[in-house]
């Protein structure tokens, strides 16, 4: 079982998270509606992932908790969590 | 390469079975072949073995950094079948179908193809409705499909749960019964013995570290057994690709996921179809010796680890006692995962890279045994010639940014719920 420190829960099961994806990827404003060509905005964000075999920053929600969006640093070969953070508190991309 | 046969199978018993020639060899890699594919599983082998008998390019090399079939060919759950609705899937898996059909005569070895026919079981009124439709879009497209009632299904699974017992009664089920199942390993053994008397090095141990790029383009590979130049490079590393494409710097629609199988000890033959029960997440089979076979979903978050979590064996033993309440003293033998390259629509990449030089065969999600020769014939027919056939064309990985996603089951693009 993976168990992820939630800033408000303490340390829980994964099972009480739901998996999103790599947080690293950010949601383009709408200057750029309609932009899904090569290299476009939008279909990066939306399709491209680096999917790293290794450390990887990833949005969980603690749906089955505090219902807070985290952003955990694990490693998808070990699956060892090596920080867990509020999504809220990057600001910028969250 | 001595054919099998009859005669050989009885010849060498009479000598205790030691004089066995090896059926591939063991090359060194050469310095430089037309085709390098890496990944030496199912559809690397399956690709360079029509790179040979189709195409007649023989110069291939094929890569793996392990031994062949150590990846999701020795992983999966060994089913067969073309019941899609979307007309894309449907020919191109229809199309693997047929050739599984003459595969192991075409092989000269034993794939245990059998065609047991996949049952998809629908536990509500409106799993009737979208099974029906399905139905007809295969048979739109030649393929298979009956729809059976609720009384034929029981009579053809005696072990099912009574609909009293069950939050769940069984209101029918689509049937294709051209489906089946496979030996996984041998389809692996098969292409290679094949392969390899056509010519092609299958090279075991070699792992590729990074790509030989010339100017704008991939001119073969870098690997812990020295450089290997390439005309075209084929990459075939399925739940690997995110970190392969990566070395030549590709960020692709991928993103791997574990997916758990499950395996009892051999019992008496109790079902003699593949199953699905979509509404519960469960699938089962049962091997010709006997162990049923049987998974669910993937653990949902992104993992190259090969092992999954509890909280899905739970899940899936759940299921299948709850489906087939028989199960509930048999025992287990083991449990394992697979690393899956799921794409944002659920369907496979099969083309061009955006780098000259570089093609890709991914993108399998958790159906890539099924494609195994479909796969590879397409993928042989892209390297040979460098344009797609019509039937892998759909699969460009330029269809999402076209907006021509092939979307199977309607999920939006999220990488874990296709």
């Amino acid at each position: 079982m993976i168990r992820l420190r939630c800033p408000h829960c303490g340390l829980r099961d994964h099972s009480e998270f739901t998996f999103l994806g790599d947080a690293t990827v950010s949601r383009p404003g709408t200057e750029a509606a309609g932009d899904l060509a090569r290299g476009g905005a939008w279909s990066d964000y939306l399709y491209l992932r680096r999917n790293p075999r290794g450390v990887q920053e990833e949005f969980w929600h603690h749906g089955r908790g505090c219902r807070a969006w985290l952003v955990v640093t694990r490693n998808t070969e070990t699956h060892e969590v090596l920080d867990t953070r509020l999504a809220r508190d990057r600001g910028d991309r969250a | 390469m001595k054919a099998y046969s009859a005669w050989s199978v009885f010849r060498h018993a009479l000598t205790g079975n030691r004089h066995w020639p090896r059926a591939w060899r063991d090359p060194e890699p050469k310095a430089g072949y037309d085709v390098v594919i890496v990944g030496g599983g199912g559809h690397g082998l399956a690709t360079a073995y029509y790179l040979a008998s189709v195409h007649g390019i023989r110069k291939v090399a094929v890569l793996e950094k392990s031994y062949i079939g150590s990846g999701n060919t020795g992983r999966n759950t060994t089913i067969v079948r073309s019941n899609y609705e979307q007309n894309a899937n449907a020919r191109f898996y229809e199309f693997s179908l047929k050739l599984w059909e003459d595969l192991s005569l075409e092989l000269n070895y034993n794939t245990m193809f059998s065609q047991r026919g996949v049952l998809d079981v629908a536990q509500s009124e409106g799993m009737v409705e979208r099974y029906i439709r399905r139905g007809n879009a295969m048979r739109l497209n030649g393929i298979d499909a009956e729809f059976l009632s609720p009384a034929e299904v029981r009579s053809m699974l005696p072990g099912i749960y009574e609909d009293s017992a069950c939050r769940y009664p069984i209101h029918g089920g689509l049937y294709q019964p051209r489906a089946g199942n496979a030996r996984h390993d041998a389809v692996a053994w098969g292409f290679a013995r094949a392969a390899d008397s056509l010519g092609v090095d299958i090279i075991q141990g070699c792992e590729v570290t990074g790509f030989l790029q010339e100017g704008e383009r991939i001119a073969g590979v870098r690997t812990n057994r020295g450089d290997i130049r390439a005309g075209r490079t084929g990459l075939a590393v399925a739940g690997s690709t995110g970190h392969v494409a990566g070395l030549a710097g590709l960020r692709l629609p991928i993103e791997s996921h574990v997916l758990q199988a499950f395996v009892t000890e051999p019992v008496k033959p109790v079902i003699d179809t593949v199953l699905t029960f979509e509404l519960a997440d469960f699938y089962i089979s049962q091997s010709d010796r006997g162990s049923l076979v049987f998974g669910g979903e993937l653990d949902r978050y992104s993992s190259y680890a090969q092992r999954g979590n509890l909280p899905i064996v739970h899940d899936v033993l759940e299921a299948a006692v709850t489906m087939f309440p028989m199960l509930g003293r048999v025992r287990m033998l083991r449990h394992w995962g697979g690393v899956c390259d799921m794409t944002p629509d659920g369907s496979p990449i099969i083309g061009a890279s955006p780098i000259e030089g570089l093609y890709l065969n991914c993108g399998w999600c958790y159906g890539g045994f099924k494609a195994t020769p479909g796969s590879g014939w397409m993928f042989a027919h892209t390297l040979a010639t460098g344009a797609p056939h019509a039937v892998n064309a759909p699969f460009a990985l330029d269809r999402f940014e076209r907006g021509y996603t092939i979307n199977e089951n309607g999920a939006g693009p999220f990488f874990n719920l296709h």
